[in-house]
């Protein structure tokens, strides 16, 4: 894996869109060829989703030929409810940039079928010629996506119920109401995120530390499913000073000392402007 | 992009660069506009995967309700009140011309008039209202009146002018103490109260938004009972009534104050009367008494403006009361069955000091309101769309920018000057 320390969320959600804009611009994406990208929720993403936002308006990156596939939706929640996740992409991504309607996709928590929901996710995503990059977060139990501890690291779009830290979590975008927190949701398996060519886990903040330790520094675990990104080839965690606290120093070490090659990934930044025949 | 929406093909418009006034706050958010009517762009984007075909740059400026001015006797010449030859053109010349100051909908306003004028009137706009009369109509026009028929009736606005939501009968049960211009002898008493009376005097209420009255008058609850019951805005004006009265005329379901602290008694710390109504316990829960103001630094001292204001800020209405000469150089002009003289921003009954309406325009009040008490703009914009929509009961399609309801707004800068207005959508002024 990749470990890339930034000093702030700032800097770290900066790094993380530059790196997505580059992979995109590089993968000069056409209508023949869509770019895959498996998009995260939460407070986490905010800042990297904002600087894309920045990159299009400034010219520098189109969402055109860009496909997107979202993690997770809350099940039973209306769909205009104001934390549903479609809410959230609309709001704070798919408004402000280029991306088709067609081209997104957002699992369905009100479906009449819920399984039928989850599968036809799953072909979607293979139809599409399955995912380019994979963007996510970290939960505090370090589960990926809502692949709760003890999900199996080689799961599928399913539903799944919440744990109870999760809810606790989540309850503060309900008025801290736990009632109101939804307490099943529709989720992408752990295996298929472990099927997208490249996966980036955005962690940021002292509360994910000892997830982050868990995930990277212990054994592969189903009860901290971010571990599983251990076996995959290509895997790169973005992350801010205060995530790594719970880390080795050793580690750290380590990881800050190759930033100069990391940066390369994101230096220099790569513009559509530069790309158009 | 080929066009795959499947609830309508119809063009939709998407203003950007623009700051909303949404939920009560400014916002940098894009307006979008779909057959005349504001469109939810979250519900096309997912549901009918739709986009916009063309988008329009608003550099920047604020976009708010467009206005509603209900209380508005005239202008450009034109005085409503008056039994003119061409009713249905001056009606028109004023709606085209209150689009330049922000206005899309409006209630034309009759001041105390002689029965037969009311019933020339509202009569008439009845008979448009029925088609099979249609037919009929040229044969019944001989026989009673050989008159152009007024379009003083209810109706959408657009390119033509703004939106006519009703006429505002202002009297003629009215205070002959408090009667200002209004002339004496045509004032008018309640004999048993109730409908009666209301159709004896104005012959028909179809097309009537709003009366006012005073409520001391003897038999007035039956009246206010009626014309609530049919959804007409009833507002207390023109009244001696102390607070008791005012607070039993609520009760029977009146809503509105007509231009408040003027043509009434001056509030007094014993005996509030009227403008009590701002902070009375006796108004019933869930119900709002709004208060219509003229901000014109002429009518209202600034100073009781803002004690208004701040007492009771989610009643505020912002008015003009404007008179025919709203628009017309100095000098004497006659305003229903009186004659006036304009110096000035000033209006007075000939020969007297009486203020006889005022000629301010709806976005010069806006920008007076603001100044003058210090308010958000937001609260400025409010005062004149969404209370007079709410005082009205149709802000689920008027004075607000939620989605679903009519599209009529106004783009304004920095300093409140309206800069555009359109109505269902469509640009109807331009600076």
């Amino acid at each position: 894996m990749r470990l890339v320390i930034l000093d702030d969320y700032d800097l770290a959600s900066e790094w993380a869109a530059k790196y997505i804009r580059n992979r995109i611009v590089q993968f000069k994406p056409t209508a023949d060829r869509y770019f895959t990208l498996g998009l995260p929720t939460g407070s986490t993403p905010l800042g990297c989703y904002r600087k894309l936002i920045e990159y299009h308006k400034n010219g520098d990156l189109s969402f055109k030929y860009v496909k997107t596939f979202n993690m997770d939706e809350y099940v039973g929640l209306p769909r205009d409810h104001p934390e549903s996740y479609h809410s959230y992409m609309w709001n704070n991504f798919f408004k402000h940039i280029d991306i088709e309607p067609q081209n997104t996709h957002i699992l369905d928590g009100n479906a009449s079928d819920l399984q039928a929901e989850c599968a036809a996710f799953e072909q979607q995503i293979t139809a599409a010629g399955g995912i380019e990059l994979f963007v996510g977060g970290i939960g505090p139990d370090g589960h990926i996506a809502f692949n709760e501890p003890g999900s199996s690291l080689v799961s599928r779009t399913r539903v799944k119920t919440l744990a109870k830290d999760t809810i606790v979590a989540n309850a503060r975008f309900f008025g801290n109401d736990l009632s109101k927190v939804p307490t099943m949701t529709l989720t992408v398996g752990v295996g298929t995120v472990m099927d997208a060519r490249e996966v980036m886990i955005l962690i940021t903040g002292a509360h994910k530390a000892f997830a982050l330790y868990k995930a990277i520094e212990e054994g592969v675990n189903h009860m901290w499913t971010v571990s599983a990104f251990q076996q995959h080839p290509r895997t790169i965690f973005v992350c801010d000073e205060d995530a790594t606290l719970e880390l080795r120093v050793k580690t750290v070490k380590y990881f800050k000392g190759l930033m100069h090659v990391h940066n390369q990934l994101v230096e220099p930044m790569l513009s559509v402007k530069d790309y158009i025949d | 992009m080929p066009s795959n929406k499947s609830v309508s093909d119809a063009p939709i418009t998407q203003f950007v660069n623009c700051r909303i006034l949404k939920d009560h706050k400014l916002q940098w958010e894009d307006l979008w506009v779909r057959e005349g009517k504001i469109l939810n762009p979250e519900k096309l984007f997912f549901d009918e995967e739709g986009f916009a075909d063309h988008k329009v740059d608003c550099e920047d400026k604020i976009i708010a309700p467009g206005f509603i001015d209900v209380q508005i006797n005239g202008g450009y010449g034109i005085d409503f009140s008056q039994a003119s030859s061409d009713i249905r053109g001056g009606v028109a010349l004023v709606a085209k011309k209150i689009l330049e100051h922000g206005v899309t909908s409006f209630c034309p306003t009759l001041v105390t008039s002689p029965s037969d004028i009311y019933h020339k009137f509202l009569i008439v706009s009845v008979l448009q209202k029925v088609v099979l009369l249609d037919l009929l109509a040229p044969v019944m026009l001989l026989c009673f009146s050989p008159q152009v028929i007024p379009e003083l009736r209810v109706q959408d606005g657009g390119p033509e002018g703004a939106g006519v939501l009703g006429i505002h009968l202002e009297g003629p049960f009215i205070s002959e103490e408090k009667r200002g211009a209004h002339p004496p002898k045509f004032l008018r008493t309640f004999k048993a109260g109730g409908l009666a009376d209301l159709m004896e005097i104005y012959g028909h209420l179809d097309n009537v938004a709003m009366v006012t009255l005073a409520p001391e008058l003897a038999n007035s609850a039956a009246a206010i009972h009626e014309l609530s019951g049919r959804g007409i805005a009833v507002s207390l004006g023109h009244s001696m009534a102390d607070l008791s009265q005012a607070e039993e005329a609520v009760q029977h379901g009146a809503k509105f104050i007509t231009h408040l602290f003027n043509a009434m008694l001056p509030f007094h710390h014993r005996d509030p009367g009227i403008v009590g109504l701002l902070t009375s316990d006796r108004v019933p829960p869930g119900r709002t008494v709004y208060y219509g103001m003229i901000a014109d630094g002429i009518h209202t001292h600034p100073a009781a403006l803002r004690i208004a204001h701040r007492a009771h800020p989610a009643g505020l209405v912002l008015v003009t009361d404007a008179v025919m000469a709203m628009g017309l150089p100095p000098g004497r002009h006659t305003l229903g069955q009186q004659q006036i003289d304009i110096q000035g921003l000033h209006a007075y009954l000939t020969g007297t000091t009486t203020l006889s309406g005022s000629i301010a325009t709806m976005d010069m009040c806006v920008r007076h309101f603001r100044e003058a008490s210090g308010c958000t703009v937001e609260a400025a914009l409010e005062a004149a769309s969404l209370h007079p929509a709410q005082m009205l009961g149709i802000s689920h399609r008027k004075g607000t920018l939620e989605y679903g309801t009519d599209a009529d707004f106004v783009v304004l800068d920095d300093t409140l000057t309206v800069r555009e207005t359109y109505i269902a959508g469509q640009k109807v002024w331009r600076k």
